[in-house]
């Protein structure tokens, strides 16, 4: 199957899905945050789809793009024809909502995880949405584009060690 | 008829000089602290507590070339209970540092700890939100390395120095005012 036949059976099935791409011969496409389960589902169980292997799942931040500022990317593979495709949903910083793929893939849990980890992407449904890599203490998402390169509030860094002192 | 007997002349092993005090004829006086801080330096056992790239450097000491046995470290204890000297190598990330305080309360006094670069000293390099800057945010720390990675004969000296640190210390030093300030400074009873 290739990409044009695949965007042909999805735009047939999701009329809203838009901002068709294909740079490096990966088709990824953009699909409204209520509905990316919905796609996932068809993707995984559709005899022609077959996409049942979740490569990678993660988080962006687009400072600049009001309104859409963070996205989560989920990239497919199906493993039986060898075919990938990129799925992106993008949110707004102030209700980062977007429903758990864990309900299709259970691997999508840790990276879930993750991505809320970095990112403060809210996954509805996720059965243990928790940080996975930093400290529970932690009150921010570090890797939004939100901080200064150098934080001079830090209190943690021992100027002396540096000869900054 | 005698056998005839090996002996290498040009051995370099230097022997530990006898510790200061009275002797005669079958006897000998010394103090407790030089006989015991003689033995204590001389045979450390390292908890190699190695997260990263300075663990791989800490690996080759330990190996045939650099040879920290030599020194009396014979071999690696895997557990904190038996262990003395508390070797931390690599970087400390945050989360990590609850651990590590709990391995070194784990170790029985007497225990020293060697940071073993720039991460374990400062946090090196990663001057970033998830990375505990220096272990003695978390841990009092004896003796510091530098270097990003130190050389294997660097984690020699800083073991030496600890070793003199030891040999020298009082016995009843663990029991002073300024060493439970130290601890009680980082809440450790
Ligand atoms: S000090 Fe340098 S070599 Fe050692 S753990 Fe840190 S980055 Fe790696």
């Amino acid at each position: 199957m290739t990409n044009e036949q695949l965007k042909e059976l999805l735009s047939a099935k999701f009329p809203e899905l838009s901002e068709w791409d294909e740079s490096y011969g990966l088709l990824s496409v953009r699909v409204p945050a209520a509905k990316n389960l919905e796609l996932l589902q068809f993707l995984y169980n559709d005899p022609a789809m077959q996409f049942q292997f979740l490569t990678d799942l993660t988080g962006i931040h687009y400072p600049d793009r009001a309104g859409e500022e963070l996205c989560v990317v989920y990239h497919l593979h199906n493993l039986v024809a060898n075919i990938r495709i990129r799925v992106k949903v993008y949110v707004p910083v102030a209700a980062p909502d977007v429903y758990s793929a864990t309900p299709v893939f259970s691997g999508a849990n840790w990276m879930e995880r993750e991505t809320y980890d970095f990112f403060g992407i809210n996954f509805i449904g996720h059965p243990n949405l928790t940080r996975i890599l930093n400290v529970d203490e932690m009150d921010y998402f570090p890797m939004r584009k939100e901080y200064p390169m150098e934080d001079p509030t830090r209190t943690d860094k021992d100027d002396e060690m540096f000869g900054r002192g | 008829m005698g056998r005839p007997v090996q002996y290498n002349e040009n051995s370099k092993v230097i022997l530990a000089d006898i510790p200061e005090g009275y002797s005669g004829e079958g006897f000998m006086a010394t103090k407790f602290d030089q006989v015991i801080g003689l033995a204590r330096a001389n045979s450390l056992w390292p908890l190699p507590f190695a997260t990263s790239c300075c663990g791989i450097e800490f690996m080759a000491t330990m190996g045939a070339n650099y040879d920290l046995a030599r020194f009396g470290s014979e071999r690696m204890g895997f557990t904190p209970r038996q262990c003395d000297m508390l070797l931390v190598a690599g970087t400390i990330a945050k989360k990590m540092a609850p651990i590590l305080r709990q391995v070194y309360l784990q170790m029985a006094e007497p225990r020293w700890v060697i940071a073993i670069g720039a991460c374990a000293s400062s946090g090196g390099i990663f001057d970033s939100y998830p990375v505990l800057q220096g272990i003695d945010q978390v841990i009092p720390v004896d003796v510091y390395v530098p270097g990003c990675p130190p050389r294997p004969e660097g984690i020699l000296d800083g073991v030496l120095k600890l070793q003199d640190i030891v040999k020298h210390e009082s016995l009843r030093r663990r029991h002073s005012e300024q060493y439970k300030g130290l601890l009680s400074e980082y809440g450790i009873q």
